[in-house]
């Protein structure tokens, strides 16, 4: 049923968030997070990355189109009987399982658009933010995605509720 | 360390970071000061734990279902701050096995209908992730209050849980649908993304159910410009379309709009998708696509090149001259960087194959395998051997340069699928007469190649060579340099059964060196003494290969070493006595020829069913079981120092004594039979079930079942070739073998058996759109009063119905008697298998979309 599950992934493998959209046991999802890193790492190794632009593009609303062209390698994984579309942000991978039929174009799309409401949210977002504000991170997550389909695309409207909450606290 | 105030999540993770212990144990630490903090009545020190708690077991794996019944707690706090914390921690840790889901109940039915939106929605979100059937069914009412709410934020989320409710609980449909479906024509951009989403899967899983919702779905399609919404429409409509053909028409029309006019590459690749593979019948729409898809194949971006790839692999099997048209493309991305792209490629240049061009892609692809790296050269054999051998080898014209191809494969350095070189070289051999004389040239060139040996992937092909080699060495050009490339002492680096598949290669060059050695000196009158030579060194150099083998560990290999050496020994003797040999009672002499003559019988393929064509014999009786045979042979199966068996009773069976039982009742020619032994027949089969044959071939007879099986000459016989198709060429004579249908009486039994497992799990998905069908239905005779009182135009639909129980509704089914049509909706599901209930009803679409 669309998304399956949502990783982010550090460049040594370290799982910094993870949302499943169906029961797996703790030892599954161990198992499964290690074979997907591992693949998504291993294809990432022979590719030249420009650092630098990654994490300057980060702070503004990139084009996607301007993504595209630096990437070398496809995007798309096959794993058992679903898709894993990833996508790299400086030190972090972003890694969502979907169905077979899903539209990968879409699935990055929205990659870029939960890394621009992060980046909204907690201004030039980096790896440490996640990490000290898992729970931010997955109410950002829990609005956009409901049972694995995404239900909101608007930035504004993810975000109202948040900064309301932050208020209130 | 204890501190004097609690740590925070917050110090955790700053504590994490800069600790030098060692993560286990600064986990458990942690984990036992937060099992100490969390059993506090405070509720703050109590959700900071459960917060603390939640990140340990999201990032490191911690367990957490023990702390369920603390995060319930947690959850019945007033302040939203420890709410959020408890839903959080529940989300994450419930499963349906959790023993106190039944206690949430009632939480999530007070925050569902609290005033709070944001509680709603955390109840929602929670609901969402952890809805077993209970919670569905005791929540449901509530949802759909929900789903009526003042505030879009509420609704949307409320749809967003909806799918969830339905799939685990199916009766709700009935209430919620309605809600459903009015929300669909919202126009808030919300909830309509929202609402499009689940009818999305619901689509997807029971297509039939939506049709008659096609026209608001064609609205939105045609007014909005939300790519995301567009996307999951155009997905909706793929399903809706692959069960209503006449829809395809209608919205061919907007796609193609939406295709020439948008900027988003996703929406452009949805549209492609949805026109390649359900509208394929819609030349306009194919040929904009397949252009569109021209220009994805030419970009830089591997994403796009590889969707270009994949979108056109799914319109290959309609539209091949698409394929064609894009061939180049196709060609240059197989050199791809990216191993996806690469994959496509190849799958597509497989479809590409005919007759006409197998040698000239075979060429480019070995071209690449041999470039490439281990994964994908192995694809690509993997691939070329598959679609060459689909059919019993339809494709391939000519045989004698597939075979040198095989060859060719095998000496690729990364070649890993020895296994299925070793079944096609073995095949060919059986089934294509023709080919047979290259087959032998190809084997002797892999054989004497002494650096192959090492090579343990290449192993099956040696075997399948040296076996070759063996069984037609009639068309050997030179036997003795065979026999020494089978007897090298390289082959030690063999396994064992691959050893003594050489050792029995050697043995059937041998008979047939002799054995032509023999007619020739019966024939000519004297032989000439390097005939003698030839074929004394011959027998000394298998001798001499053969006779260290004949110690080895390996019974096979032994045995067979020691039958090649035994017949040799006796040769030898009447070899030398050789200008005297005008007589053929020669002891070698007739044991060569028997030997001959048993390795002249052909071996051929032989159908899996083959055994079920053989008809049983009259008179011959297959017993269920042997539960009978206690019956018939009670007394013989009685121990041995019974007095009342006589000896001659004792002969083991014949078919006749099973006829007679069949004429007479067991009772009258047998004694009952002691019970001792005839359970422990019965005993001796339930231990050893296994080792028994299936019940079609049950009798005790051993008399009867070596004549039951034909020789294997006349299935062979029956599977060669046909004679020269006179399109080919003359100097190559290919023959298309006969391939032996398989025995449709299997087949069906299995298919049967799959087709009802299959519709046990198809009857929750079936439940479920019966229902759905009924709301719409009960919905639409709603809107219909509202609208159109008497409206002409709707034609009443035919049903088409299948065998179904009908149960007496009451008032229902009178109500029921609607313009759509009839449906009766029942109470309970009724857990029958019936034909695929969803396929069978056709319901009309109304004239607005026609």
């Amino acid at each position: 049923m669309g998304i399956r599950f949502i990783l982010m992934v550090n460049k040594q493998g370290q799982t910094r968030l993870a949302q499943y959209y169906e029961w797996l046991t703790l030892e599954e999802r161990r198992a499964l997070e290690g074979e997907i890193v591992r693949k998504c790492l291993a294809r990432n190794d022979q590719q030249i990355r420009f650092e630098l632009m990654f994490e300057f593009l980060c702070s503004y609303a990139g084009v996607l189109a301007g993504w595209l062209a630096l990437n070398e390698q496809c995007s798309f994984v096959e794993h058992r009987n679903y898709k894993i579309v990833y996508r790299r942000y400086a030190s972090l991978f972003f890694m969502v399982g979907v169905d077979d039929d899903e539209n990968e174009l879409a699935i990055l799309e929205f990659i870029h658009l939960l890394v621009e409401t992060m980046d909204k949210h907690f201004g030039n977002v980096c790896e440490l933010d996640i990490m000290f504000h898992l729970e931010k991170a997955h109410f950002m997550l829990e609005e956009m995605v409901m049972n694995g389909c995404i239900v909101e695309t608007s930035k504004a409207n993810i975000l109202s509720p948040i900064q309301l909450m932050d208020k209130a606290h | 360390m204890d501190n004097l105030f609690q740590r925070s999540l917050e110090d955790l993770i700053k504590g994490f970071r800069l600790q030098l212990l060692g993560d286990s144990s600064f986990i458990s630490r942690a984990l036992e000061e937060i099992r100490r903090e969390i059993k506090a009545t405070d509720l703050s020190t109590k959700s900071t734990a459960l917060h603390k708690l939640s990140y340990l077991a999201a990032i490191h794996g911690v367990d957490m279902s023990w702390a369920a019944f603390h995060a319930l707690e947690v959850v019945s706090s007033s302040r939203f701050h420890h709410k959020r914390i408890g839903y959080q921690a529940i989300t994450q840790s419930f499963h349906d096995q959790t023993s106190v889901l039944l206690l949430i109940t009632n939480q999530l039915r007070k925050d569902l209908n609290s005033v709070n939106e944001y509680e709603v929605s955390l109840a929602l979100e929670c609901l969402s992730r952890i809805g077993t059937r209970d919670l569905a069914r005791d929540l449901s009412p509530e949802v759909f209050t929900l789903l009526g709410s003042s505030k879009s934020f509420v609704r949307k989320k409320a749809t967003g849980v909806v799918l969830r409710v339905f799939d685990k609980y199916p009766d709700a449909v009935k209430v919620c649908f309605k809600r459903l479906v009015e929300n669909l024509e919202t126009s808030d951009p919300q909830i309509l993304s929202a609402v499009v989403g689940v009818f999305c899967e619901l689509a997807s899983k029971d297509p039939t159910s939506c049709l008659p919702l096609a026209p608001e779905f064609f609205k939105i399609l045609v007014e909005s410009r939300n790519n995301w919404v567009l996307i999951k429409l155009l997905k909706i409509f793929s399903k809706l379309a692959s069960v209503e053909p006449r829809l395809g028409r209608k919205v061919a029309e907007p796609i193609c709009e939406h295709m020439k006019r948008t900027v988003a590459k996703s929406l452009v690749f949805e549209c492609v998708r949805t026109v390649v593979s359900s509208l394929s019948d819609h030349e306009a729409a194919v040929k904009l696509a397949v252009a569109k898809i021209r220009e994805f194949l030419v970009e830089d971006d591997p994403n796009l090149k590889y969707l270009g790839l994949h979108a056109l692999s799914i319109a290959a099997p309609k539209h091949l001259w698409a394929v064609l048209e894009n061939k180049e493309a196709v060609v240059k991305a197989l050199s791809d960087d990216d191993p996806n792209v690469k994959l496509e490629a190849l799958h597509l240049l497989m479809a590409m194959v005919t007759e006409d061009n197998v040698s000239e892609i075979s060429r480019i692809l070995m071209n690449y395998a041999l470039k490439s790296d281990p994964l994908f050269c192995n694809e690509i054999i993997i691939s070329v051997l598959s679609v060459c051998s689909r059919n019993a080898y339809e494709i391939i014209v000519d045989f004698d340069w597939y075979v040198s191809l095989l060859g060719e494969m095998a000496r690729i350095p990364h070649c890993q699928r020895g296994e299925e070189i070793e079944h096609q070289l073995i095949d060919i051999g059986m089934r294509v007469r023709d080919a047979r004389p290259q087959l032998v040239r190809v084997s002797w060139a892999l054989l004497i190649d002494p650096a192959l040996l090492g090579n343990m992937f290449l192993h099956p092909i040696l075997s399948a060579a040296s076996w070759v080699s063996g069984e037609y060495v009639e068309f050997a050009k030179n036997p003795y340099e065979l026999v020494e490339a089978l007897v090298q002492p390289r082959t030690d680096l063999l396994p064992p059964y691959i050893r003594a598949i050489y050792i029995h290669s050697v043995f059937k060059v041998l008979v047939f060196c002799l054995g032509s050695y023999f007619s020739a000196q019966e024939s000519s009158s004297g032989s000439s003494s390097t005939v003698y030579e030839s074929i004394l060194n011959l027998v000394n150099v298998i001798e001499i290969g053969v006779w260290p083998l004949s110690g080895a560990y390996d019974v096979e290999v032994q045995e067979r070493a020691k039958n090649v050496l035994g017949f040799i020994g006796m040769a030898k003797q009447d070899i030398a006595k050789k200008v005297n040999l005008q007589d053929n009672e020669a002891e070698a002499c007739r044991v060569t020829a028997f030997m001959e003559d048993a390795f002249s019988e052909e071996l051929g393929p032989i159908s899996a069913n083959a055994r079920e064509k053989v008809c049983v014999p009259d008179g011959l009786e297959l017993e269920e079981n042997l539960g009978d045979l206690e019956e018939i042979c009670g007394k013989f199966l009685k121990p041995v120092e019974s007095d009342s068996v006589s000896c001659t009773d004792k002969i083991s069976f014949s078919v006749s004594k099973l006829r007679i039982r069949d004429q007479q009742e067991a009772s009258s020619s047998t004694s009952l039979p002691p019970k001792e032994s005839s359970s422990l027949l019965a005993e001796h089969r339930k231990r050893h079930g296994m080792y028994y044959l299936t019940s079609k071939k049950n009798d005790p007879d051993s008399n009867g079942t070596p004549n039951d099986y034909p020789p294997a000459n006349d299935l062979a016989s029956e599977i060669l070739l046909d004679p020269l198709d006179p399109k080919r060429k003359a100097k190559h004579r290919k023959s298309r073998p006969v391939v032996v249908k398989l025995d449709e009486g299997g087949e069906s039994r299995i298919t049967t058996s799959q087709a009802k497992t299959k519709q046990e799990s198809v009857t929750d998905d079936e439940s479920l759109s019966r229902d759905i069908q009924s709301a719409l239905l009960v919905n639409k005779k709603g809107k219909e009063r509202e609208k159109c009182e008497g409206n002409s135009n709707l034609v009443v639909v035919q049903e088409e119905e299948t065998s179904r129980i009908e149960k007496p509704q009451n008032s229902e089914k009178k109500k029921k008697k609607k313009k759509n049509g009839e449906r009766t909706s029942r109470k309970h599901r009724s857990r029958r298998r019936s034909e695929v209930a969803s396929s069978s009803e056709q319901v009309e679409i109304p004239d607005l979309l026609l």
